[in-house]
C-alpha cells in the first residue's frame, strides 16, 4: 500500500502546473572553505586542526526575515536573528592544552564548555536573552548548557573584546560563562557535524570519526560566529561562521612506538574528494623544522609550498589542494604518510605560559596560586588576567598579592566584583606587566563555604570545579605580523585580527581547579529518624505501659483429677478446690 | 498487487489530463478496504522516552541497556526528534573506558551500541526525578528546546524504558533520590487526562521491577518488567578488558529479540512477553495487560518500537495560494557608503588603564539599616519623651 501512495505522488507531481518565478534579484553570496593543518610536535605527538568557514553576505538584523539558507546552517541563523547576537563563541574541550610540550594552539580553548556572546545594542534585557540563548544552544549541541545561570556567568570589563567588526565596546552586552565539568562525546560531535554544508559525507569532515577523535590527548570542537570585512576597504560586512576541531594524537596511545603518522592512523579514514560545495579545500603540513627533508619525509610528495606568519613565527607548509584531481593520484584516495628519520631538533620555547594550583590544607581555607611565565629574554609585555571564582570559595581580596622576581608588581588596572551567595561569582580582572624572563605569581586566599544539603550534586566527594583563568596578552613577535586583514590567507592565520606588526594577540587558559568542599554525611537524616523513633518507642512506650497497664492474676489450668473433683463438688453444691 | 500493476499500466498508457481522473476513481474503490486496516491501531506517530538513572562507572550496564533500546528504536524508524534519551552518566567518553566513544553490549565487542550518530537529550546531572516527570507531563519552562520535550498528542504511541537500581516500589535516580510507583502512576494519569498518549508501553529493567507497574490505573498502558517483587534482576556477563558487567540479562535477550525485527515484521506482543524465560534470566519477567484495551496478540512490536507512518488519503481538492514572490531588494548599490568598519583592538592597554569603573546607581539603604535606625529613634523618644520632638524638627 505504500507503493500506491508513491504512485499517486508521482502522478500528481508530473501533472501539476509549474510556476516559474524569475529571480531578478541575485541571491546573497555565500562561500565555504575548509582546511586541515597538521603540525608534528616534538614529543612525537601530532596536532591536527580543522577549520571550516562559511561566509555569508546577508543581514540578519533586518526586518524581513532571512528565509533561504544555502550553506549557512538554518539553526544558527535563526539563533542569531532571534537573540540579536553580534558574536558567538562556543567551544567544547576534552583534555588540557599542554603549552610547554605542544606550543601554542591555533584556536585556544579551556577544558569543558565555554560560551561567550556579544549582543547587539538593541537588546534591552541582556540577562533574560542570555538565559534563553543558553537553553536553545543546549538543545542544538546536546550539551547541558542550561546549567549556565547567574552563578557562573560574568561580565568581563576589559577581556574578550569582540573578534569581529565593531567600534562599540560597551561591556554590558558581553556575557562569559564556562562549565569546566562538561563532558564532550559523540553526542556533541553529531549535531556539530550536521551544521557543515557537506555534513560528514564529503570533504575533510569524513575524517572526523569519534572513535579516533576521542581517543586523543586533547580534543576541542568550537563554533565561532562573527562579522568580518568583505574586502580591504571594509565598507560592507558579511557573517562568518567558523567551525574548528583541534586534536592532539598521542604517539603511544595509537599503537606502535615507531614514529610514523598517516591519515589512516590518525583518523581511520583517508580522503577521497573535496566537499563539492567548497570553494577551497586544502591540507597543510608544517614543514618548517624540516626544510631539506632531513627530519621526516612526506609521501605522496607535493610541490606546492606556502608560507604564513602565524603565532609570531614564519612557518612553511606543504600544501595539498583537494580540489585538484591529481592530488588523489591513481588510487583516488589520499593517505598522507609522514615518516620520521631522525629525532633531533628542539622546540621553540613558548613565550608565555601559565599554571594554576590550589595550595593549603584542610577543608576550611586554601590559597589559589597563578603563575605566569614570560620567557622572552629582554622584552616585557602586558597581560590581562581574568579570574572567575564560584561564590562558595570566599576570596579574601585583601590577601591578593602579585609578585615578580620576588618584588611586588602592582597591576595597572584592577577590576573586582565581589560575589553574592547563590547569585553571582567573583570576578577579578587585572592588567599586569610581566618583566622579561621572569615568573609572576598571583596569590589569593579563600575560605570554603558550607552549602545547603540540597545544593550538593549527586557525587559531592568528587569535588567542585573552578573554571580556568583566561590570560589575554599581546606577545612580541619575532617576525613582522601581517596587518592587512583581507588578503587571501590560510584560515588558521586569520582568526585573531592583527592591529600592529610587532606583536600578536594570544589567549591562554590555565588548568581548572578541583576543590573539595566540606561534605556532610548524607545518611544523617535517616540515622536521626531511626534513632529518634527508637528512643520514642522504647522510652515513651515503656512509660505509657507502666502507667496505664493493669495486672490481673490468672489461675493456672488445673490438672485432670482436680477438674473431675471440681465437677463432683459442683454437683454436691460444695465450693471448688 | 494485480490491481497495482494494472494501475501502473493504465498510468503510462493514457494521456495526461485523463490520467488523474482515472487514478482517483480506482484509488477510491481500492482504498475503502484498506482504510480500515490503516487505522486499526489508532496511532499516527511514535515517541520513545529512554532513561538510564544510574551514575558511576560500575553502572556501565545500565547505560548499555538504554543505548541498545535506543539503537533498536532508531533502526526501526523512530527519528531522533521523537526520542528523549536521558543518560545519567557518560560511559563512552569516561576516562576509565579503554575504548573511548564506544559502549558495547557483549564482550565479543562486535556491536557498538553507542554508534556514530547519537543524540542524548538529558545527560549527567540533568537526569532527575523532576525533569523526568516534567518531560512526561509536558510542564517544562518555556525556553526548553524542542529536542528536550515530549511533544506527543492523543494519537501517539509512547515507549517508556527505565533502567537502573530499584527496589520494592521505587527506582533510584543517580544515587541521591527516588521515584515511587505511586508518583509514576499519577504522572501517567496526568498524561491520560491531558490526552498525551494513545497507547503506552512501559518497560522496566531493575531489581523488583514488577512493583513499579502495580499502581498504574490509567487505561491503555501495557507494562513489562524484568523481575517480580522479591527478585533481583541480574547482569549478563563481565568483560575483563573493560572491567565491568556490560549488560543486564533481560535487556540483552530483548536486544537479541529486537535485532530480528524489521519495520515490516508482524511479530506481536505475546512474543515479547516470552523473551527471557527463567532459565535464561534467573528472575521471572512479568507483564501487565489488564489496562490495555486491545488484545496483546494483535499489538505489533512495531506499534511501539518502530515508526510506521500512516498516511490519510483525502479526495478533496485544495486550492493553493499564489506562489511566493521575491521581495524587492532595496537598491543598496547606488547609496552612499556610510562608514568604514574596522576590527576592535584586542588588548588596548592605554584604554583599559584609563577605564574608570562605572558609578553604581545610588540605592536606598538596606532594610536592616533602616530598621535599626528606626528602632534607635523610637527608643530615644520613648525614654526621653515626645516633648523633645519639637526640638528636632
Amino acid at each position: 500500500w505504500p507503493l500506491l501512495i508513491i504512485n499517486v505522488a508521482f502522478l500528481w507531481g508530473t501533472s501539476a502546473p509549474e510556476t516559474v518565478v524569475p529571480s531578478s534579484v541575485p541571491q546573497p553570496k555565500d562561500d565555504f572553505q575548509e582546511e586541515l593543518v597538521i603540525r608534528p610536535l616534538h614529543s612525537g605527538d601530532i596536532y591536527a586542526s580543522f577549520q571550516f568557514r562559511t561566509l555569508w553576505d546577508t543581514d540578519f538584523m533586518r526586518e524581513n526575515k532571512v528565509s533561504h539558507y544555502r550553506l549557512f546552517p538554518k539553526s544558527l541563523g535563526q539563533v542569531i536573528s532571534k537573540f540579536s547576537v553580534r558574536e558567538l563563541h562556543i567551544s567544547f574541550t576534552q583534555g588540557y592544552w599542554r603549552t610547554m610540550q605542544w606550543g601554542q594552539p591555533f584556536i585556544p580553548s579551556p577544558p569543558g564548555a565555554e560560551l561567550w556572546v556579544w549582543f547587539q545594542d538593541s537588546v534591552t534585557d541582556v540577562d533574560a536573552t542570555w538565559k534563553e540563548l543558553t537553553n536553545v544552544l543546549s538543545g542544538i549541541f546536546c550539551a547541558s548548557l542550561n546549567f549556565i545561570d547567574s552563578t557562573n556567568t560574568v561580565q568581563p570589563s576589559a577581556s574578550f573584546k569582540p573578534l569581529g567588526i565593531g567600534n562599540v565596546t560597551d561591556h554590558s552586552f558581553l556575557r562569559y560563562a564556562t562549565l569546566p565539568r562538561e563532558i564532550v562525546c559523540t553526542e556533541n560531535l553529531t549535531p556539530w557535524k550536521k551544521l557543515l554544508p557537506c555534513g560528514s559525507k564529503a570533504g575533510l569532515a569524513v575524517l572526523l570519526k569519534s572513535e579516533k577523535l576521542f581517543h586523543s590527548s586533547f580534543h576541542s570542537q568550537a563554533v565561532h560566529i562573527r562579522s568580518v570585512c568583505q574586502d580591504w576597504q571594509c565598507k560592507t560586512t558579511s557573517w562568518e561562521l567558523r567551525q574548528t576541531v583541534n586534536s592532539v594524537f598521542d604517539l603511544h596511545n595509537s599503537g606502535q612506538a615507531k614514529r610514523e603518522w598517516s591519515l589512516f592512523k590518525m583518523f581511520s579514514r583517508t580522503l577521497t574528494e573535496a566537499c563539492p560545495l567548497a570553494s577551497s579545500s586544502k591540507l597543510y603540513i608544517d614543514i618548517t623544522d624540516n626544510p631539506q627533508g632531513e627530519q621526516f619525509e612526506l609521501s605522496p610528495a607535493t610541490s606546492l609550498l606556502s608560507q604564513a606568519v602565524v603565532l609570531g613565527d614564519r612557518r612553511t607548509f606543504s600544501v595539498y589542494d583537494l580540489t585538484q584531481e591529481t592530488t588523489f593520484g591513481s588510487v583516488r584516495s589520499l593517505n598522507l604518510l609522514i615518516r620520521w628519520k631522525s629525532n633531533e631538533g628542539e622546540m621553540l620555547r613558548p613565550l608565555l605560559h601559565a599554571e594554576r594550583y590550589v595550595a593549603g590544607y584542610g577543608l576550611q581555607t586554601g590559597e589559589i596560586h597563578t603563575l605566569m611565565y614570560n620567557n622572552h629574554p629582554y622584552r616585557s609585555f602586558p597581560v590581562l588576567l581574568l579570574d572567575s571564582v564560584p561564590w562558595y570559595l570566599r576570596l579574601y581580596i585583601h590577601t591578593l598579592s602579585v609578585t615578580s622576581k620576588g618584588k611586588d608588581n602592582k597591576p595597572s588596572y584592577i577590576h573586582y566584583e565581589p560575589s553574592k551567595d547563590r547569585v553571582k561569582p567573583h570576578l577579578l580582572e587585572m592588567l599586569i606587566q610581566l618583566p622579561p624572563n621572569s615568573v609572576t605569581e598571583v596569590t589569593v586566599q579563600f575560605e570554603r563555604a558550607l552549602l545547603k544539603w540540597t545544593e550538593y550534586p549527586p557525587d559531592p566527594n568528587h569535588g567542585f570545579y573552578v573554571g580556568s583563568s583566561v590570560i589575554s596578552s599581546l606577545v612580541p613577535s619575532t617576525v613582522a605580523m601581517d596587518t592587512n586583514s583581507t588578503r587571501e590567507r590560510p584560515l588558521f592565520s586569520s582568526f585573531f585580527p592583527c592591529k600592529e606588526e610587532s606583536s600578536y594577540f594570544v589567549r591562554i587558559y590555565t588548568e581548572p581547579l578541583l576543590v573539595n568542599l566540606p561534605t556532610p554525611d548524607f545518611s544523617m537524616p535517616y540515622n536521626v529518624i531511626c534513632l529518634t523513633c527508637t528512643v520514642v518507642a522504647v522510652g515513651y512506650g515503656s512509660l505509657y505501659n507502666l502507667l496505664t497497664r493493669s495486672f490481673q492474676i490468672e489461675e493456672p489450668n488445673p490438672g485432670l483429677a482436680k477438674r473431675i473433683a471440681n465437677v463432683i463438688r459442683k454437683m454436691r453444691g460444695v465450693p471448688p478446690l | 498487487m494485480l490491481a497495482l500493476l494494472m494501475l501502473n499500466i493504465l498510468a503510462y498508457m493514457t494521456p495526461n489530463p485523463d490520467k488523474t481522473q482515472i487514478i482517483i476513481h480506482l484509488l477510491s474503490v481500492i482504498s475503502q478496504n484498506s482504510a480500515g486496516q490503516f487505522f486499526s491501531s489508532g496511532h499516527t506517530n511514535n515517541w520513545a522516552v529512554l532513561v538510564c538513572t544510574s551514575r558511576f562507572w560500575f553502572n556501565y550496564r545500565h547505560v548499555a541497556n538504554t543505548l541498545s533500546v535506543y539503537r533498536s528504536v532508531k533502526r526501526l524508524g523512530i527519528p531522533d526528534s521523537h526520542i528523549v534519551l536521558m543518560l545519567a552518566d557518560d560511559m563512552a567518553c569516561n576516562h576509565r573506558n579503554p575504548k573511548p566513544a564506544t559502549v558495547f553490549s557483549h564482550k565479543n565487542m562486535e556491536l557498538n551500541v553507542y554508534g556514530d550518530d547519537v543524540e542524548v537529550d538529558y545527560r549527567g546531572y540533568e537526569v532527575t526525578v523532576e525533569n523526568f516527570l516534567r518531560v512526561l507531563t509536558g510542564r517544562l519552562p518555556p525556553s526548553t528546546p524542542r529536542s528536550k520535550r515530549l511533544l506527543s498528542d492523543d494519537r501517539s504511541n509512547i515507549l517508556i524504558y527505565l533502567t537502573g537500581h530499584g527496589g520494592n516500589g521505587f527506582l533510584k535516580f543517580q544515587d541521591s533520590e527516588e521515584i515511587s510507583n505511586v508518583e509514576l502512576a499519577d504522572a501517567f494519569e496526568q498524561m491520560w487526562q491531558k490526552r498525551r498518549y494513545n497507547e503506552l508501553l512501559f518497560i522496566i529493567d531493575t531489581c523488583q521491577g514488577a512493583s513499579m507497574y502495580e499502581r498504574f490505573y490509567s487505561p491503555n498502558i501495557m507494562a513489562l518488567a524484568s523481575s517480580q517483587v522479591g527478585e533481583d534482576s541480574l547482569s549478563h556477563q563481565p568483560d575483563l578488558a573493560i572491567g565491568v558487567h556490560l549488560m543486564d540479562r533481560y535487556t540483552f535477550y530483548m536486544l537479541e529479540f529486537l535485532e530480528d525485527i524489521h519495520p515490516a515484521s508482524k511479530t506481536n506482543m505475546n512474543d515479547l512477553f516470552k523473551v527471557c524465560p527463567k532459565s535464561q534470566c534467573v528472575s521471572t519477567p512479568g507483564h501487565r495487560t489488564d489496562l490495555f484495551l486491545r488484545d496483546p496478540g494483535s499489538v505489533l512490536i512495531t506499534d511501539f518500537f518502530g515508526s510506521v507512518r500512516k498516511v490519510e488519503l483525502t479526495m478533496d481538492a485544495i486550492n493553493l495560494t499564489d506562489p511566493i514572490k521575491q521581495m524587492e531588494e532595496n537598491p543598496v548599490n547606488g547609496e552612499e557608503q556610510k562608514e568604514v568598519y574596522s576590527y576592535a583592538d584586542q588588548l588596548p592597554v592605554s584604554e583599559i588603564i584609563h577605564q574608570k569603573p562605572k558609578q553604581k546607581d545610588w540605592h536606598p539603604p538596606d532594610g536592616f539599616i533602616l530598621g535599626l535606625w528606626t528602632l534607635i529613634l523610637l527608643v530615644f523618644f520613648k525614654t526621653y519623651g515626645i516633648k523633645h520632638l519639637k526640638h528636632i524638627f
